[in-house]
């Protein structure tokens, strides 16, 4: 075997280590090295995606903290403020499943309470393989254990999510997790690392040798048979220290003892002294001899890109130093006085005695490699929008309809979200199994609603309109709890971007996510891109998972629930007519091989009609459901099962089985007045114990039995 | 009259406790588990969460803090005391209750509604219930399942279809004397109508209708 140059075995390219030399002007010393290949990392740094994320529409009054911070912070009015991000540990919960979604978890959390919020939910959005493979079992059950583990015990509940599955995410899982925190205005807080005489202080659990390089190595590689070796790049979390962490920070904060605060995440100490300082425009001195070490003999590279978890550094102003330390002390965590801000802007790392770094501390930032990578349309792409779409001719509704609840990514997500803490804070209104959840918040009028909504498929068979009814089927997610939609942040999963087709893809989605967000008039207000979701060099679906917050001010008094049909109520559908097409939908993953055709495309007039309609009919329904996976058919269903109440659907063939984008049901009294749209048409009637398709009966227990159990007959 | 909700590091039910007695007009206050006596307090619960991490198995350390020195006292002196979930891991580790909490049967994190039937009101938690009162309230644990080997304890309440293995179906146990009760659901968690129950309001009644000043 050749011996290989160390830059290329950090992950870095020849070009790359040629700017680190021109900007130190020499060749970097071993601790600088490691500090810029984990920076100019593709995780770190955005470097493939960063020129395309500029297109996300990104301003609006609201927004109080935009793209580029920890979390995105928009304001709820009368002093209140949230905070939002949403994280993939994609590859660390292949190599390792439960760590690896457990420390995604912490991370995620760690993002929220670095701007000065509680968190207060978490959404997990889960992708893996077919069922039957025992290895997808295996990874399925373990990222479950590893969510439930930390956020359980970290004492956050998770309040919601998803789950689809595809052969294409059998070597490559995704496992993405979003937080939403809330608080004070006054208690925001900024990763800055403040004026010259600031001490950073490094609070949290010592440092060891966890996680080394799993930015670079683990997070912006793709995966072949020697994936198994990385093993030790992942990192392990521990919720009691995180727990201790947040519940310490949180106290800084209210006595607002820091000045700024950044967490340790990807890129470790590199990063956490880098960013505050590249934001404030100051420089830094940093003694790694002080930070707490749990193993001895650990080089300065390594100290600098280990990514053990529970870390934050807070930068406090010299006379409250003490009383930071003894917070730390009162919540039994460690603590230590590392480094001390200085003017100019050079980084200065010490260890043992030796400046083992001497760098300007914006350029790990600043000067990080931007790639304008080619971009082509796939020529396979023709073929698959040619193929037609499933013929239903042969098939009883009623059978479609037992084989659809049947899917595990339809059927009840109850096997999940039981082994999650769904309930601590006493906030939970509308909890996991519904389109939108919602949350109250404490001392006010107000409702926050969150829903996020990702779908391989629709983006593989035509990016833009994928990406884009993302964005409007989550708007409308949260519209029928309530809420008007008010941000959004997306985690954007797409395979090796260094191949063309994938790099179309990204850029058609994010034009797609970038027009819906206009259209609806809300910003993105941060995220994350995971690329090289590639195996044995077959990418994964491109996969973006869009979030939207809403906001119901003030939130209705008795929300919808599937569960409140009852005997005598008819179903309404709003909307428009179905077109026919059923491109992308879960009847065409039932009956055919293979998705095709073009998905119908949407509509933005009709969104913005459709989701205010949504938002204020929710004052008043005792039942509202979007129409997505399985069409009318399983929203219908679902809604019966979960009253326990049959129904009687009498439609157009057509709008039985459609996933046409902007649509919803609506349950009212009989001889109630009709939804106030022009659109809205009678298509059903709840009584009786079937659930009838133009006359084709299923039972409802059979639905309800078969719904609740497709997940965990599965997994059994 | 006051509560005192003790927080460990790892608690996470405190604030939720504290919420619930309030809006029932009780009086609660967070205690931190180093300190030493409980003076001024006329009732101690110990919420749910995962004290010190649940290190070693669930309360094994936390029987160590100093504030289970005048936890104990309280409950030998009669007065109302009360552990909610990871609390009754806590008090049984403490011996204050008889038995131990397992891993559920089937090995599992249980966050689900469940129906429970009061067997007992002769207790500080069950007073203000009917006998044979079917409730609905949270379940939120791992370590749900209550056994007693020598058939030892008081069970007052049962879950009316055992979901974790319990012994004799017991949803919650207490001492002969009655004021100390040990309950694995979450009556907190079942106190506003908007959150799907306001069941948990008889146990927190009794609760709070069981205390005479100190």
């Amino acid at each position: 075997m050749t011996e290989q140059p160390v830059h290329r075995l950090l992950g870095m390219t020849d070009g790359e280590y040629a700017s680190v030399v021109d900007i130190l002007d020499r060749p970097p010393m071993p601790a600088e090295l490691a500090m810029y290949s984990v920076m100019w990392s593709e995780h770190c740094s955005y470097k493939s995606s960063r020129k395309h994320l500029g297109r996300f529409p990104t301003e609006a009054p609201w927004v109080v903290v935009g793209p580029g911070e920890n979390a995105g912070v928009v304001d709820l009015g009368d002093g209140w403020l949230a905070a939002l991000r949403i994280e993939s540990h994609n590859h660390p919960s292949f190599v390792e499943p439960y760590q690896g979604a457990a420390t995604g978890v912490g991370g995620i959390l760690r993002d929220v309470f670095t701007m000065g919020a509680r968190p207060i939910a978490l959404w997990d959005q889960i992708r893996f393989g077919p069922l039957d493979n025992p290895k997808n079992r295996y990874l399925l059950n373990g990222v479950v254990g590893g969510i439930a583990g930390y956020g359980n015990a970290v004492g956050v509940p998770t309040v919601g999510g998803e789950i689809e599955f595809d052969p294409g995410y059998t070597g490559n899982p995704l496992v993405n997790v979003m937080c939403l925190g809330i608080l004070k205005r006054e208690q925001l807080v900024l990763g800055t690392a403040g004026t010259p005489g600031t001490m950073a202080v490094l609070l949290g659990k010592a440092t060891g040798r966890d996680g080394i390089g799993g930015a670079s190595v683990l997070a912006s590689a793709s995966f072949d048979e020697e994936s198994g070796a990385k093993r030790p790049s992942v990192q392990v979390g521990d919720p009691f220290e995180e727990k201790k962490l947040i519940e310490a920070c949180l106290e800084l904060y209210d006595k607002a003892l820091v000045v700024g605060v950044q967490d340790l995440g990807a890129a470790g100490l590199s990063c956490a002294t880098s960013e505050p300082a590249g934001r404030a425009g100051v420089g830094m001195e940093v003694d790694l001899d002080r930070v707490h070490t749990r193993e001895s003999g650990m080089t300065a590279p390594e100290l600098l890109m280990s990514e053990s978890q529970e870390r934050m550094m807070a930068f406090v102003a010299p006379d409250k130093v003490e009383e930071v330390l003894a917070i730390a002390d009162k919540w039994e965590i460690d603590s230590a006085v590392v480094g001390e801000v200085k003017a100019g802007g050079t980084l200065r790392i010490s260890h043992r005695g030796e400046v083992v770094a001497e760098l300007p501390a914006a350029t790990l930032a600043d000067n990080a490699p931007l790639y304008d990578r080619p971009a082509r349309r796939p020529a396979w792409l023709d073929e698959v929008q040619g193929r037609p779409g499933p013929d239903l001719s042969f098939h009883d509704p009623a059978d479609l309809l037992r084989d659809l609840l049947d899917d595990p990514a339809i059927g009840s997500s109850a096997w999940i979200h039981e082994q999650y803490d769904h309930m601590l804070f006493l906030n939970t209104v509308v909890g996991p199994g519904s389109d939108g959840s919602l949350l109250r918040v404490k001392g006010t009028d107000k409702g926050l609603a969150v829903s996020t909504d990702g779908n391989g498929r629709l983006c593989y068979l035509e990016p833009r309109i994928g990406g884009a009814r993302l964005v409007y089927e989550a708007a409308l997610n949260v519209a029928v709890t309530g809420a008007r939609p008010m941000a959004v942040v997306d985690n954007l999963n797409f395979g090796n971007p260094e191949k063309p087709e994938v790099m179309w893809q990204f850029k058609e989605s994010v034009e797609g996510i970038s027009q819906a967000c206009e259209a609806l008039e809300i910003p993105v207000v941060g995220g994350n891109v995971s690329f090289y979701n590639e195996t044995d060099g077959v990418d994964i679906n491109p996969t973006p998972v869009i979030g939207v917050l809403g906001l119901a001010d003030p939130m209705p008094g008795d929300p919808p629930r599937l569960s409140r049909a009852t005997e005598g109520m008819e179903l309404w559908l709003v909307g428009p007519e179905a077109s026919g097409n059923l491109s992308g939908t879960a009847v065409q993953r039932l009956l055919d091989d293979k998705p095709g055709g073009i998905p119908t495309a949407p509509d933005p007039a009709t969104a913005r009609h459709v989701i205010a309609l949504a938002a204020d009919l929710a004052h008043t329904a005792p039942v509202l459901h979007d129409i997505s996976d399985g069409g009318l058919a399983v929203a219908a269903a679902e809604i019966s099962i979960a009253s326990g109440i049959g129904v009687s659907i009498e439609a157009p063939e057509a709008e039985i089985f459609s996933e046409d984008p902007h649509r919803f049901l609506v349950a009212i009294e009989a001889g109630a007045s009709r939804p106030a749209a022009e659109s809205a048409r009678k298509v059903g009637v709840f009584g009786g114990d079937q659930i009838v398709l133009n006359g084709s009966a299923l039972d409802v227990d059979i639905g309800a039995s078969t719904y609740l159990d497709a997940l965990p007959r599965r997994m059994r | 009259m006051t509560t005192a909700v003790v927080v460990f590091p790892g608690t996470n039910c405190e604030h939720d406790v504290v919420s619930a007695i309030s809006s029932l007009g009780g009086n609660a206050r967070l205690v931190w588990h180093r300190e030493t006596d409980l003076d001024g307090y006329d009732s101690v619960i110990l919420p749910g969460g995962f004290a010190h991490g649940d290190a070693l198995r669930t309360g094994a350390i936390a029987r160590f803090s100093p504030i289970m020195e005048p936890v104990a006292r309280f409950a030998r002196a009669g007065k109302p005391v009360v552990g909610i979930c990871n609390g009754f891991q806590i008090l049984c580790e403490a011996g204050l209750l008889p038995g131990a909490l397992i891993a559920n049967r089937d090995l599992s994190f249980i966050c689900r509604y469940v129906d429970v039937e009061v067997t007992d009101t002769g207790t500080v938690l069950t007073n203000n219930a009917e006998p044979g009162q079917r409730l609905r309230i949270p379940l939120n644990s791992y370590e749900g399942n209550w056994v007693s080997p020598e058939g030892e304890g008081r069970v007052v309440v049962r879950y009316v279809d055992d979901p974790n293995g319990s012994t004799d179906r017991a949803a919650a146990v207490a001492n002969s004397a009655g004021n100390v009760v040990g309950i694995m659901p979450h009556p907190e968690r079942a106190t506003d109508r908007l959150l799907g129950s306001t069941d948990g309001n008889v146990f927190l009644r009794s609760f709070l209708s069981s205390l005479v000043p100190a």
